[in-house]
C-alpha cells in the first residue's frame, strides 16, 4: 500500500481537529477535534510503524507501543479535561472558551462602556503605580 | 613660635571658628559668641604679632608643596612683607570690631550663628588672601570672601532688595572673576610659577610675554572686587546687608583686595603703560562718578557705599601713578574711618528708626539720642573730608602727593598721563568728597522737625567698638605717615606743601558750599512732611536696619532716591541730581546691553526647546504609543486568537523552513 | 447524510492516489481502494464533527471517525491497536464526552453559536496548514509502499511482546500517569464543595459564582427565545 494515504489522511485529520479547536466555541467540542488530532497522529504512528517493521527490520514495535501511550494519555487527558470544564461551568455557568477572557487588556479608561469594576480596578493599578 | 607658625594660625583661627560655629550654632547657642569674637581677636593679636616681628624689614617668605600640580606648581606659600603685615592688622581690627557690634546689633536675630560663622569665614579668607605668596591659594581666598559676601548680603533674604542685591554683587564679581582667572593663568605661564617672588623676579628680568594683556585681564577682576567702574554697581545695591557686614566687607577689608593684588604686582603692572593709562581713567571716573551719585543719595549707606567707591578710586589713582605705598596707607585709614562710618551708620539707623536722610533731616535732637555715634561720626567725616589733621588728610594728601610728583615728571615709573589724570580727578573728588560729608552730617544730626524716637540706649558692644576705631581715625595718619615708608617701599609719604593746601582748600570749599545750600533749603524742611519710620523700641538694630530697607522703596519709590526738595545735594547738582541718583543709569544701560540680549537668547531657547525640540520628543513616543495600543487590541483574553496566531506563524515558519531545506 | 457527504468528496478524493498512478509503480489494490473508501468516510465525519451545529450530533460523528480510524488501523494490520481504539475511545472517551456534554447543560438541537467568531481565522489557518502537511508528505513518500504481506505487524502477540519486552518501564510509568490524572480528575470535581466549605473563600466564590449565574440565565433565556 502506498504510504502516502495513511499519511494524506492523518494530515487532513490533523487539520480538522485543528480547525475544530480554533473554531469551536463550546469547550467540549474542543476537546473532541483534540481527540481528532490525538487520533491523527495515533494513524500516522501506526501507518510508520507497520511500514518500518518491514523495511528497516525494525522490532521494537515503538510506533505501535508509542500508540498506545497516547491513547493511555489521552483518556487521561479528556477526564482532566473534562474535570476542568466541568468546574469552569459550575463557577462561570458557561462552558463557552470565548467568554472566558479574564486575561484580556481591559478598556481603556475613556472607553464609555468599561463597567465599574474595570474602572475599580484600573484605578487601583494607577494608584500602585503612583506609589511604585 | 616661629613667625611662620603665627602668620598660619592667623587665618587658621576665624577658619576654626566658623566651622565651629556652624556645627555647634543649632546644638549649643551659648558657645556661638565666643566662637565668633574670640577666634577673631586671638588672630588680631597675632597678626599685631607678626607685624612686630617682621617689623618692615625683609619680607617673611615660606613655601610647601603639597602635591605635584603639573606643569605649574601650585604651593602653600607665605609672603609677608610690610604691606601684608599692616593690612591683615587692619582686617584683624576691623573684623574683630565687627563681630563685637554684631553681637549686639543682631541681638535676637535667629540666624545670628550662620551670620558669626560666615564673618569668621570672611575674615579666615580676607587673611588668606593678605599672606598667602601663591596666587592659587590668594584666589582661593578671593572666592571663599566673594560667596561669603554672597551670604552675607542676603542675610535678610526676606526682602525681595536682599536677594536681588546678593545676585547681583554675586554675578558680577564673577564677571570680573573669570578674566582674573584667565589672566592668573597667563601670568603664570608667562612666568612659570604662581609663586609671587618668582612672578616679580621674572617682571623684574623683563621676562613678561604679554604685560598689557595679563594687566588687562587681571584688573577685570579687580575692578569687580574693588567696585572700580565699569564694574562697581553691585556695591551700593550690596547695602541691603547688614550694616556690620556692610562694614567690614564692603568698606574695610574685601573690597580694599582688589587694590592690595595690584599692589602685590605693582611691577607686573608697571611693565605695561596702557594698563596703567586704563587703570588711571577707571580710577579717575569711578572717583568723580561715585562722588556725584554719593551727594544725590538718600539711604545714608549707599552714601558711604558711594563714598568707599570713590575712595578705593583714590587708592586706584595711586597705584596708576605707581605708589603702592601711598595706595596701602590710605587702604589702611580708610579702612578704619570707613568702618567707623558705617558701624556709626548702623547706630543711627537703628535710633532713626530709618535709612532715610530726608527723614533724618525732619527729626530734631538725633545727636542727643546717640551721642557717641555723633563724636565718633564726625570725627569719621572729617578724616573722609581730608581735613588735617585727622587720619584721612595724610593718606590722601599722600595720594595727591604722588600724582604731582609723576606729573611734574620726577618718576619714571607712570606715564605722566596717568599722572595728571589722577591729579585732576582727585582734586575734582575732593571737593565733592568734601560736600557730600558735609551734607550727611548737616542731614543727619543738624535735622529739625519732630522730636526723634526713642529707641533706648544702645547696646555697650555696639558704642565702644565706636570709639576703638575712632582712634585711628583721627590719629593715624599723623603718626603713620612717618613710619610707614620704612615699612613699605621706603618712599617718602609726608604731605607736601603744594597738594596739601590745594586739597585742603578745595575741602573746605566743598563743605562751604554745601553749608550755605544747606543754609537756604533746610527752609523747606519743615513746609514738606516725608519719610517713614519702622519703631521698634525693643527689637535688635538688625531687626529695624531691615525694615528700614525694606520700606524705602515703597515710601519713596525708589531705592536710592527721594523727592525731598530740602536736600541741599539736589541744590547743588542741579538737573544732574536726578541722574546721580540713580548711579547715572549705569544699570539700566547695563540692563539694555547685557541682560535683554541675554534674556531674548534664553526665552528663544526655551521656545526652541518647547516648540521643536519637545515635537520631535512626542513624535518619537508617539509611534511605540501606537505600536502599544495596536498590541494592546489584540490582547482579547480569548484563547482561540491567540493559538490561531501560534498556529500561523508556525505554519509560516514551517513552510519556510521547508522551501529553504529544498531549496525551492 | 454520510453517504452523500462520502460521495462528495469522492469525487475529490482520488487526488493523491491519481498523482500516486502516475507515476506509476503500482496499480491500486483492493486493500488500497478500501484504505481510500474509509479514509473518505472517516474525513467526512471528521468534517462534520467539526462543523456541526448540533452538539451532540458531533459526538456521534466523532464515533464515526473513531471507527473509521478502527477499520484503517485494521487495514493496516494493526488488530490490537484497532480493537483497543474500539473500547477506549468509541467505549469510554465519546461516552464521557457525552456525560459532559449532559452535566454542561448543552443545548440539544441547532445551536447558532456552536462557532465562535475566530472560524474564518481558524479556516485560514487549517487549510494553510493542511496545504503545507499534504505537499511536505506527498512529496517525500511518492515512492515508499508499504508491504503488507506476510504476519500481522500489529496482532496482539506482536504488540504483547514488544510492550513487554521493550516497553514495561515506560508502561508502569504510564501507569502512574493514569493513577495522577485519576487523583487529578476527583480533585478537580471535588474543590467547588471544599471552596463552598471554608469560609473565607466563600465570598469570592460567591460573588463570582452569583456574576456568573446572571449571566448564564441571560444566555439561557436568550437562547430559549431564538
Amino acid at each position: 500500500m502506498h504510504l502516502a494515504y495513511p499519511a494524506v489522511l492523518s494530515a487532513l485529520l490533523f487539520c480538522t481537529g485543528l480547525y475544530g479547536v480554533l473554531a469551536r466555541r463550546n469547550a467540549i467540542l474542543v476537546l473532541m477535534s483534540v481527540e481528532l488530532m490525538l487520533n491523527a497522529v495515533n494513524l500516522n504512528l501506526v501507518a510508520f510503524d507497520v511500514w518500518l517493521s518491514r523495511t528497516a527490520e525494525e522490532t521494537l514495535h515503538s510506533g505501535q507501543a508509542l500508540t498506545l501511550f497516547t491513547i493511555a494519555i489521552a483518556a487521561a487527558e479528556i477526564g482532566i479535561g473534562l474535570a476542568i470544564v466541568l468546574a469552569v461551568h459550575r463557577n462561570r455557568g458557561t462552558a463557552d472558551i470565548d467568554k472566558l477572557r479574564d486575561t484580556s487588556e481591559r478598556h481603556d479608561p475613556d472607553d464609555p462602556d468599561h463597567d465599574a469594576r474595570t474602572a475599580g480596578q484600573s484605578d487601583e493599578a494607577q494608584k500602585a503605580e503612583a506609589t511604585a | 613660635m616661629t613667625t611662620t607658625t603665627l602668620a598660619v594660625l592667623v587665618p587658621l583661627l576665624p577658619f576654626l571658628g566658623a566651622v565651629a560655629g556652624l556645627l555647634l550654632g543649632r546644638t549649643a547657642p551659648g558657645f556661638v559668641r565666643p566662637l565668633a569674637v574670640l577666634p577673631t581677636l586671638t588672630s588680631l593679636v597675632l597678626a599685631a604679632l607678626v607685624a612686630v616681628r617682621q617689623g618692615g624689614g625683609a619680607a617673611v617668605d615660606s613655601a610647601t608643596e603639597l602635591t605635584p600640580t603639573g606643569s605649574v606648581p601650585i604651593e602653600l606659600a607665605l609672603h609677608i612683607d610690610g604691606f601684608a603685615a599692616l593690612v591683615a592688622v587692619l582686617v584683624g581690627l576691623v573684623a574683630s570690631c565687627v563681630q563685637i557690634y554684631s553681637t549686639g546689633y543682631l541681638r535676637d536675630d535667629p540666624r545670628y550663628p550662620s551670620y558669626a560663622a560666615l564673618v569668621s569665614l570672611f575674615t579666615s579668607a580676607m587673611f588668606l588672601v593678605v599672606y598667602s605668596g601663591d596666587l592659587i591659594v590668594l584666589l582661593v581666598g578671593w572666592e571663599v570672601m566673594g560667596i561669603c559676601s554672597y551670604f552675607l548680603v542676603g542675610h535678610y533674604w526676606e526682602t525681595p532688595e536682599a536677594r536681588a542685591a546678593s545676585l547681583k554683587a554675586f554675578l558680577v564679581t564673577k564677571l570680573g572673576d573669570v578674566p582674573f582667572l584667565i589672566g592668573l593663568f597667563a601670568l603664570a605661564t608667562d612666568a612659570g610659577s604662581f609663586r609671587i617672588t618668582r612672578i616679580l623676579g621674572t617682571v623684574a628680568t623683563g621676562g613678561l610675554d604679554h604685560p598689557t594683556l595679563i594687566a588687562l585681564l587681571l584688573l577685570a577682576g579687580v575692578a569687580g572686587k574693588s567696585a572700580q567702574f565699569p564694574l562697581h554697581t553691585w556695591l551700593p545695591d550690596a547695602m541691603a546687608g547688614p550694616t556690620p557686614v556692610s562694614a567690614l566687607i564692603h568698606a574695610a577689608t574685601m573690597v580694599a583686595a582688589g587694590v592690595y593684588f595690584i599692589a602685590r604686582l605693582l611691577p607686573v603692572f608697571e611693565a605695561s603703560q596702557a594698563a596703567m593709562v586704563v587703570l588711571a581713567v577707571m580710577a579717575a571716573v569711578t572717583m568723580t562718578g561715585s562722588a556725584l551719585a554719593a551727594l544725590a543719595q538718600d539711604d545714608i549707606k549707599r552714601v558711604l557705599a558711594y563714598s568707599t567707591i570713590g575712595q578705593l578710586g583714590y587708592m586706584t589713582g595711586a597705584l596708576a601713578v605707581g605708589d603702592r605705598g601711598a595706595a596701602v596707607f590710605h587702604l589702611l585709614s580708610h579702612g578704619a574711618f570707613k568702618a567707623l562710618l558705617f558701624l556709626a551708620a548702623g547706630v543711627i539707623i537703628h535710633a532713626a528708626g530709618t535709612n532715610s536722610l530726608a527723614a533724618m533731616s525732619r527729626m530734631r535732637n538725633l545727636r542727643d539720642r546717640v551721642p557717641d555715634a555723633y563724636w565718633t561720626m564726625t570725627v569719621a567725616l572729617l578724616a573722609l573730608a581730608a581735613i588735617p589733621p585727622f587720619s584721612g588728610f595724610f593718606s590722601k594728601e599722600a595720594v595727591l602727593g604722588v600724582a604731582e610728583h609723576v606729573v611734574t615728571g620726577h618718576t619714571e615709573h607712570a606715564p605722566a598721563a596717568a599722572g595728571w589724570i589722577v591729579l585732576v580727578a582727585g582734586l575734582v573728588a575732593a571737593v565733592l568728597t568734601a560736600a557730600y560729608a558735609m551734607r550727611l552730617w548737616l542731614l543727619a544730626f543738624r535735622g529739625r522737625g519732630i522730636e526723634a524716637p526713642d529707641h533706648g540706649r544702645q547696646p555697650l558692644t555696639m558704642t565702644v567698638v565706636l570709639w576703638v576705631l575712632a582712634i585711628p581715625s583721627l590719629a593715624l595718619g599723623g603718626f603713620a605717615f612717618r613710619l610707614l615708608p620704612d615699612w613699605f617701599d621706603g618712599r617718602d609719604l609726608g604731605p607736601t606743601l603744594t597738594t596739601s593746601v590745594l586739597g585742603t582748600g578745595v575741602a573746605l570749599v566743598g563743605a562751604i558750599v554745601t553749608y550755605a545750600a544747606w543754609r537756604h533749603t533746610s527752609a523747606l524742611t519743615a513746609r514738606v512732611p516725608l519719610g517713614a519710620v519702622a519703631a521698634h523700641p525693643e527689637g535688635d538694630a538688625g531687626l529695624v536696619e531691615a525694615e528700614a530697607i525694606a520700606t524705602h522703596e515703597p515710601a519713596y519709590g525708589d531705592i536710592a532716591y527721594a523727592p525731598d526738595p530740602a536736600d541741599p545735594g539736589r541744590l547743588l547738582l542741579g538737573p544732574l541730581h536726578r541722574h546721580a541718583a540713580a548711579g547715572f543709569h549705569l544699570d539700566a544701560v547695563y540692563t539694555a546691553f547685557f541682560v535683554r540680549p541675554v534674556q531674548a537668547g534664553a526665552s528663544l531657547v526655551r521656545f526652541l526647546d518647547r516648540e521643536v525640540v519637545e515635537t520631535y520628543v512626542r513624535g518619537a513616543g508617539a509611534l511605540p504609543r501606537w505600536l502599544g495600543a495596536a498590541v494592546r487590541r489584540a490582547q482579547t483574553g480569548n484563547v482561540q486568537t491567540y493559538v490561531s496566531a501560534l498556529l500561523a506563524g508556525t505554519v509560516v515558519l514551517a513552510v519556510a523552513v521547508v522551501l529553504a531545506t529544498t531549496g525551492a | 447524510m454520510t453517504l452523500a457527504i462520502s460521495a462528495a468528496l469522492l469525487a475529490t478524493g482520488p487526488a493523491p492516489g491519481a498523482a500516486a498512478g502516475t507515476h506509476g509503480f503500482l496499480s491500486p489494490t483492493g486493500v488500497e481502494i478500501a484504505f481510500l473508501l474509509v479514509g473518505l468516510v472517516t474525513f467526512g465525519a471528521a468534517l462534520v464533527t467539526v462543523t456541526t451545529r448540533q452538539l451532540v450530533h458531533a459526538a456521534l460523528w466523532l464515533v464515526v471517525t473513531l471507527g473509521g480510524l478502527a477499520v484503517e488501523y485494521l487495514l493496516l494490520t494493526a488488530e490490537f491497536i484497532a480493537w483497543v481504539q474500539v473500547l477506549i475511545y468509541v467505549g469510554s472517551v465519546v461516552v464521557l464526552l457525552l456525560f459532559g456534554l449532559m452535566l454542561t447543560r448543552a443545548p440539544i438541537g441547532r445551536s447558532p453559536d456552536a462557532d465562535s467568531g475566530n472560524r474564518w481565522a481558524a479556516l485560514t489557518v487549517a487549510v494553510a496548514a493542511a496545504a503545507a502537511l499534504v505537499w511536505v508528505v506527498v512529496d517525500a513518500f511518492r515512492t515508499t509502499w508499504i508491504d503488507l504481506d506476510g504476519p500481522a505487524a500489529g496482532s496482539t502477540e506482536a504488540t504483547g511482546a514488544s510492550l513487554f519486552q521493550n516497553w514495561v518501564l515506560p508502561f508502569e510509568a504510564l501507569s502512574v500517569l493514569l493513577l495522577a490524572a485519576l487523583v487529578g480528575a476527583i480533585v478537580l470535581s471535588r474543590k467547588a464543595k471544599a471552596d463552598s466549605s471554608s469560609p473565607p473563600m466563600n465570598a469570592q466564590a460567591l460573588t463570582e459564582s452569583s456574576h456568573a449565574v446572571t449571566e448564564s440565565s441571560g444566555s439561557s433565556e436568550q437562547e430559549g427565545a431564538r
